[in-house]
């Protein structure tokens, strides 16, 4: 499908009216043009414009591939802050990244449902395509499908990355160690709550933005500042509540986190408070966790600080021997607490 | 943020802590009881037993709406999703409670129940007027906290004709609970009571005058921040020392002898005593909870669908009526951290975070290893 | 129990309804449970309705007495 094959579309498609129909997941001519006109155009690189089913790439050279899947069901579908689309992209690359890799190239496949405005779908591409240019990670290859009315949400994306990681780094969830220092590389809950601001019942107004972003340039001044990292994690949904439980229960340890050292937005906190929810629960989308060991603890957190994804940096505790892998905290008012898993999802209370 | 802050204060606390070790004697035990859940939850969430010296022992109360909730009562909510076709609205607490068949509110929506989440009653009225060919129940729980929104909603609906929403009605209210507590027949050392924070902004204090006179506890109301329980501790010490039993408030930035006066008029208008209630632990207690008057009866979820309430055992070994009434520690339920878990809740001391199993397990269990 | 929160009038608005306001987070609730509420006023806020009106004296009260608890001279034991 080329220059040749766009001359054969009579009518541009209908963003202001158009809505997505099953045609446009059937095959024929109605989803190659979709795919031209709203996936290839706007996403824009020499893959996608060969039209093809795959893509071809150079095969890397030393190293270790990494590769990781991210499948995105967000709603609202446009928050603020961001959308599915840079949401997307960013998820999937920072998999990557938290591995100690280079992303390279993502894929993207969409599932769209029947009905669901052509507007909005050329939005949440153009927002992807806005993502990906700035991370300098493409899109190379993706698929559509449509489901009928009432079968899906909007949109699902599912976005997969690969990336290369050099011979010697080894990151993982089982290598923290008692003693190390654990560091988070900003505010907590802000995505989250950026979500529920917009939530029908639950609603409130508020600044509050996702903090949805690439970290890999983050990772990067990191490997380079020298620090002994131990363990790079972003903590996502569950918020870092629960990705410090994994963290303890995959490397056998214990940790002590200090309340009054937890980076947390005022308008995140207070938005909590509104609806009976603990911030280190909360969501985030362009946070890290790094352990390291503890005599690089402020080496690191200096080169958190001077990238502009890492102004509120800190160090929040440290890593212990525990054969109960409890993460315990140690609470603002001199007491101590544990900071335990995740009970299914996080609520609102009234009590 | 202003009135929160600056009452959870980590150097004011320190000052607190200290001064009730050095007002609580060293030759005798002190265990309060906080009733109200809200308590519970701070007390674990911030640590204070680590402020209290050792023999100033805190015992949870069954101050928790969700905790006392029978069963049945939720039996009868999932009922109207599934067999009724209602659009069932709920606060978020009570989605997870286990009931009867392996399932529970949030259990029924995957069935395909048609259950949704409202943070205030005004939503389910809301919800009411947007869907004229659905019927829309609202589960209306809580203590005297809760019940005046309920009270509003039901006039919403009233005022706006709506002929399609309904209230499962489940208010419960706070001094039989306290006085069901004193009345055990068992004997547990409780030398007074934290008393609720917000129930209190409306019923005011004097309802809990009868506890400090006839039975001789101490009753101290306290505001919801970490300092304000410290320093209704430090009360409490202070009256026991004194040999005194009387009502006293900390909370006095926002409760009166009085209460609101306004709520209270509109639940009284709107609601009227059920002669007997069973509660969860506490077993049938009379006059302790609500029901609509039959001025309203046309927005009463049972009395429109036909839903009565069945009684449902608790598993055999399951501890919560001892809990419940401070009787035995979360520790000392066979089930506890092994077959009882936030995960897995068999009763509903581990499925509210309020509860005392659950705020153990979540938040203190680190004490028991 | 109950999860209520003390927050600031910052708006009122039609149908007995006010719009307060949390550090910055503002959130629709109703007044019709209170009376005389002001803008400028703090309410106690409880699944979306104003509660009572809450005082800033008995506040500062309250805080300046756990201060002054707090410098209690730790020499002097009560017994």
């Amino acid at each position: 499908m080329g220059a040749t094959a766009m001359r054969d579309y009579s009518r541009p498609l209908d963003l202001k009216n158009g809505r997505v129909e099953m045609a446009h997941g059937a095959g024929g001519r109605a989803m190659a043009h979709l795919i031209e006109a709203l996936f290839a155009r706007r996403l824009d690189n020499e893959w996608l414009a060969q039209g093809d089913d795959g893509a071809v790439l150079p095969a890397p050279g030393a190293g270790r591939l990494v590769m990781a899947t991210d499948s995105h069901v967000v709603s609202p579908l446009f928050f603020p802050g961001g959308d599915i689309g840079c949401l997307a992209v960013h998820g999937t690359i920072n998999d990557v990244a938290v591995m100690g890799a280079r992303p390279l190239w993502l894929s993207a496949a969409f599932i769209l449902e029947e009905g669901f405005p052509l507007g909005d779908l050329a939005r949440i591409v153009d927002s992807m395509a806005l993502a990906a240019k700035e991370a300098g990670v493409p899109v190379v290859t993706g698929d559509t499908k449509v489901v009928e009315r009432g079968k899906g949400d909007g949109v699902f994306i599912t976005t997969t990355g690969v990336g290369i990681l050099p011979a010697a780094r080894e990151l993982s969830g089982r290598r923290a160690r008692p003693g190390d220092a654990i560091l988070v590389s900003g505010t907590l809950g802000d995505h989250g709550m950026a979500i529920m601001a917009g939530r029908d019942s639950l609603g409130f107004e508020s600044p509050i933005l996702s903090d949805t972003a690439a970290l890999h340039g983050l990772i990067d001044a990191l490997h380079e500042c020298g620090a002994e990292l131990h363990v790079l994690r972003d903590p996502t949904r569950g918020g870092l509540a629960t990705t410090l439980n994994e963290i303890a229960r995959q490397s056998g340890v214990g940790m002590l986190l200090q309340e009054k050292a937890m980076p947390i937005n005022p308008l995140v906190a207070a938005a909590c408070e509104f609806l009976g929810l603990d911030p280190l629960y909360v969501a985030n989308e362009g946070k890290l966790v790094a352990i390291c060991a503890e005599n690089d603890a402020l080496a690191l957190l200096a080169a958190l600080r001077a990238h502009p994804l890492g102004v509120h940096a800190a160090i929040i505790g440290s890593v212990h021997e525990d054969p109960n892998h409890f993460v315990q905290m140690a609470t603002t008012l001199g007491g101590k607490r544990i900071v335990d898993w995740l009970t299914g999802d996080q609520l609102p209370r009234i009590c | 943020m202003k009135y929160i802050d600056e009452f959870r204060d980590g150097e004011l606390a320190r000052g607190l802590s200290e001064a009730i070790r050095r007002e609580a004697r060293p030759d005798r035990r002190y265990h309060f009881m906080e009733f109200c859940g809200g308590h519970t939850h701070a007390i674990s969430r911030y640590g204070v037993a680590d402020l209290l010296p050792d023999n100033v022992e805190m015992i949870h109360g069954p101050g928790c709406p969700v905790c006392v909730l029978p069963i049945g009562r939720v039996d009868q909510a999932i009922r109207l999703a599934l067999d009724n076709d209602v659009i069932l609205c709920a606060y978020g607490d009570c989605l997870r409670v286990p009931a009867s068949g392996g399932l529970s509110l949030l259990r029924a929506k995957a069935s395909g129940g048609d259950i949704r989440m409202v943070y205030s009653s005004a939503d389910a009225v809301e919800l009411a007027r947007q869907h004229p060919d659905r019927q829309v129940a609202f589960f209306a729980i809580g203590f005297e906290t809760t019940t005046p929104p309920t009270a509003v909603a039901i006039k919403q609906a009233l005022a706006l004709g709506l002929k399609n929403f309904s209230v499962l009605c489940c208010h419960v209210l706070t001094p039989p609970a306290m006085m069901a507590i004193l009345n055990a027949p068992e004997r547990i050392a409780i030398e007074g009571f934290v008393g609720p924070a917000h129930v209190s902004t409306v019923i005011g204090s004097r309802p809990y005058e009868p506890f400090a006179q006839q039975y001789g506890k101490p009753v101290v109301i306290a505001g919801f921040e970490p300092l304000d329980v410290l320093q209704a501790i430090r009360m409490l010490v202070r009256q026991v020392n004194d040999g005194r039993a009387e009502v006293e408030n900390e909370f006095t930035r926002a409760v009166d002898r009085d209460g609101n006066r306004k709520a209270q008029a509109l639940v009284d208008e709107v609601f009227e005593l059920r002669e007997i209630f069973e509660w969860r632990g506490l077993g049938v207690l009379p006059n302790s909870a609500l029901r609509l008057r039959p001025a309203f009866a046309e927005f009463d979820a049972e009395l429109r669908f036909g839903s009565a309430y069945q009684p449902v055992d608790d598993h055999k070994s399951c501890e919560c009526a001892a809990i419940l009434r401070g009787l035995k520690r979360p520790t000392e339920c066979k089930l506890f951290g092994n077959v009882c878990t936030p995960e897995n809740p068999v009763g509903s001391c581990m499925v509210s975070s309020e509860g005392a199993c659950a705020a153990h397990y979540t938040y203190g269990r680190y004490r028991d290893a | 129990m109950c999860l209520a929160i003390p927050a600031q009038v910052v708006e009122l608005r039609a149908g007995d309804n006010a719009l307060v306001d949390l550090a910055g987070v503002r959130k629709e609730i109703s007044l019709a449970l209170v009376d005389g509420i002001a803008v400028g006023d703090y309410v106690i806020v409880h699944v979306g309705y104003a509660l009572n009106k809450l005082d800033p004296e008995e506040a500062a009260k309250t805080l300046a007495l756990f201060a002054e608890i707090g410098q209690f001279d730790a020499g002097q034991m009560v017994h």
